[in-house]
């Protein structure tokens, strides 16, 4: 996975983001403030122009212009989090021109650990951190045990996927939605949400990329 | 020389440099108004600064806003940062923390320090502990205290 991959990752993942817009602010609205489409869409627009002129060399670039561009122009709690997160996992890949599949299960092992660290988040709060830490688990698995790049995403968004229906019966304990205490049960988390639709971007990638490579 | 030079080198042959304060929330309104109503109590020799919403007008934190009203109260005796509720919180612990792991400095001056307080409280309680010429720890001890404030 090299320079071009990222990008198209990130690119992907604003597409993703823009097109899910409605879905995540209505999911917000339900249990916070309802911003989390829009803040998301607004953050990941000024990533895609910052890369455009910026042309990032390396993979690890890519991810800390982008963590770099979240923090700044997001504006709700998903700039900080996902921007530490990205920008984490662009300094654990640091200056290496392509990535393998430990080098990435690395990067997202990090930027797990700076959303816990920042929001203070447990397993079980309701947060992004239930999409996640799961979607990290499933990815260190396949890396430990080399299974190929494209089954190893499946697994990992697979993971992400349950991790975010998972938090649908849960009771907030962190963010806007635990001043709603047990009315905050029966919603999806919107950050698990928006979890899921990066790692979704993520295995779209790879299989784009492998579909060119096989032609 | 510059104005604000000469305005802060005056300040501190008369009296140390107070301790500034700044104050996040997800409303530029609240940030200005609990800014006003501290300003009244810190007098005119403790900076306040209000750094609430986005640079738009509209809810939500900004990182630059915070950046700025920070550069804006430091006179070299610290800051202490009052926010309100999830990004504003989030936002500055990411600014002062900065990315330990990875090496980077923090943002944000070492000499500011979010305070565990809520933020209407906890800066009147901060602004009287400034305006007395408490340093830095003190007024964010000050401001922590605030917690424990009972209305009934």
């Amino acid at each position: 996975m090299d320079t071009a991959f990222f990008v198209d990752w990130i690119t992907r993942v604003a597409a993703s983001v823009e097109a899910n817009k409605v879905r995540l602010t209505e999911l917000d609205a339900a249990i916070g403030d309802g911003d989390h489409g829009t803040n998301l869409d607004r953050g990941f627009a000024s990533v895609i122009r910052v890369l455009d002129t910026a042309a990032p060399r390396t993979p690890g670039t890519v991810l800390s212009l982008t963590g770099t561009t979240l923090i700044s122009k997001v504006g709700g709690a998903a700039g900080p989090l996902y921007g530490s997160a990205f920008r984490r996992a662009g300094n654990a890949l640091s200056d290496a021109p392509d990535v393998d599949l430990a080098g990435l299960s690395g990067a997202l092992d990090a930027a797990l650990a700076a959303i816990r660290k920042l929001g203070a988040a447990r397993d079980g709060d309701k947060t992004m951190v239930d999409a996640l830490a799961p979607a990290v688990a499933a990815l260190s698995d396949a890396a430990a045990s080399d299974t190929p790049l494209l089954k190893a995403l499946d697994a990992t968004v697979a993971a992400a996927e349950s991790g975010a229906l998972a938090t649908i019966p849960m009771q907030a304990s962190k963010g806007r939605a635990s001043y709603l205490g047990p009315r905050s049960i029966g919603h999806q988390d919107p950050g698990a949400a928006s979890t899921v639709l990066i790692l979704r971007a993520l295995r779209d990638t790879a299989r784009a990329a492998a579909a060119s490579g096989d032609e | 020389m510059t104005l604000e030079d000469a305005v802060t080198t005056r300040e501190e042959t008369s009296a140390p440099a107070r301790v500034g304060l700044v104050l996040v929330s997800h409303s530029a309104r609240i940030a200005e108004g609990v800014a006003e109503l501290v300003r009244e109590l810190g007098g005119e020799e403790v900076p306040v600064e209000a750094a609430g919403g986005l640079p738009d007008g509209g809810l939500g934190t900004s990182s630059e806003l915070i950046e700025q009203a920070v550069r804006a109260a430091d006179r070299g005796a610290g800051v202490v940062v009052l926010a309100d509720l999830g990004s504003a919180v989030l936002t500055v612990k990411l600014l002062l923390d900065g990315e330990d792991d990875a090496g980077d400095p923090p943002v944000l001056s070492a000499t500011a320090m979010l305070a565990d307080a809520p933020l209407v409280e906890g800066a009147v309680s901060a602004a009287v502990a400034a305006a007395s010429g408490a340093d830095a720890r003190t007024v964010l001890a000050a401001a922590e205290e605030a917690r424990d404030y009972r209305k009934l």
